[in-house]
């Protein structure tokens, strides 16, 4: 994190950049949304359990849309779901990540058929595409990493939060 | 009471509406006219205890004409007999009675067989899709719809 004891003031004082304190944060507690729609679910269910354990990386899944910041589409979606997401997705707070998990979720996958959504950027802003299908854990847990060092990235977040600029993306 | 005996009946009973009656490896297959289908129904289940409507489907022989075909898989749960009806439907106005006065399951079948392949139902409670989303045009499930959607260029095989 950057964590420096400055001499001039002595022991017992810490500085930091707000962006890296924000950014340390968020990054540490990133709470996804349960949100399986095929058999990614199962992969991303053996992810947050005892073998390869989530939760030691601060990501809790949670069932409310409302205390989620990363939404996890984990499997096909069809055409029938598009308004289901997009409402999940829009109660969700900001900062919020979206991760396409799998081929299906990214591109559509084997169902090139008229039901099925030909990938969720078509509605959503994707962060991080994991390939596979479905992914293996590690293949889950790499997309994970790889949305911490997007968020640890960014710049300004605080201040966008409170109104003042937009953040700055920088490349991880 | 053997199939043979319940088809001789019903032909007995429907003569100028069964069709065709196939026997294939056990599996009986008897074809109607679509005009009599709700008597015929309530025929096989109070008089042959039919009581239980497997599966009610819709197949679409694009081509041949008439172009659809109703098919009610039917359950003797008392003695374990199947068998199987046939209703032949064409394609223009496509539409047949509904059965969900004879067994309650009908109704959500027959709005699958509406939905997919849309055979109108007449009389039928809730016409309404229950796959597709509601505000969906065509029936997917026709062999002459496109399978990667009517918005997109037909799939010309892999490449496409």
């Amino acid at each position: 994190m950057g964590v420096e004891q400055p001499k001039t003031l002595g022991s017992g004082f810490v500085t930091t950049s707000l962006d890296k304190l924000v950014n340390w944060s968020r990054a540490s507690s990133m709470w996804p949304l349960t949100f399986g729609l095929a058999c990614c679910a199962i992969e991303m269910m053996a992810t947050g359990a005892a073998r390869f354990d989530l939760d030691r990386m601060g990501i809790l899944f949670r069932a409310s849309p409302r205390q989620a910041d990363v939404i996890i589409i984990a499997g096909t979606v069809t055409k029938k779901m598009v308004p289901v997401i997009k409402t999940v997705y829009e109660q969700m707070p900001e900062p919020r990540y979206v991760i396409a998990m799998g081929a299906c979720a990214s591109s559509g996958g084997i169902f090139d058929t008229y039901s099925t959504v030909q990938g969720v950027d078509e509605f959503l802003p994707v962060d991080v595409y994991i390939p596979g299908c479905p992914p293996r854990p590690e293949g889950l847990l790499y997309g994970l990493m790889k949305l911490q060092d997007k968020i640890r990235a960014e710049r300004n977040t605080f201040g966008a939060a409170i109104g003042v600029g937009d953040v700055v993306h920088n490349k991880a | 009471m053997s199939d043979q005996v319940i088809v001789e009946k019903l032909k007995e009973k429907f003569s100028s509406e069964v069709l065709n009656i196939v026997e294939f490896r056990g599996e009986t297959t008897v074809t109607v006219k679509k005009e009599q289908i709700v008597d015929i129904c309530t025929f096989m289940r109070d008089d042959f205890g039919y009581n239980l409507l497997c599966d009610l489907c819709g197949v679409d022989y694009l081509g041949k004409a008439p172009r659809f075909m109703v098919v009610y898989n039917l359950y003797n749960i008392t003695t374990k007999q199947r068998i199987r009806i046939k209703a032949p439907v064409e394609e223009q106005d496509a539409n047949i009675d509904t059965v969900s006065t004879v067994w309650g399951t009908a109704n959500w079948h027959e709005r699958e067989c509406w939905d997919l392949l849309g055979i109108k139902f007449n009389n039928h409670p809730d016409l309404r899709r229950i796959l597709m989303p509601a505000d969906w045009e065509g029936h997917p499930l026709r062999k002459d719809y496109p399978l990667q959607g009517p918005d997109r260029e037909p799939y010309k095989g892999r490449l496409s």
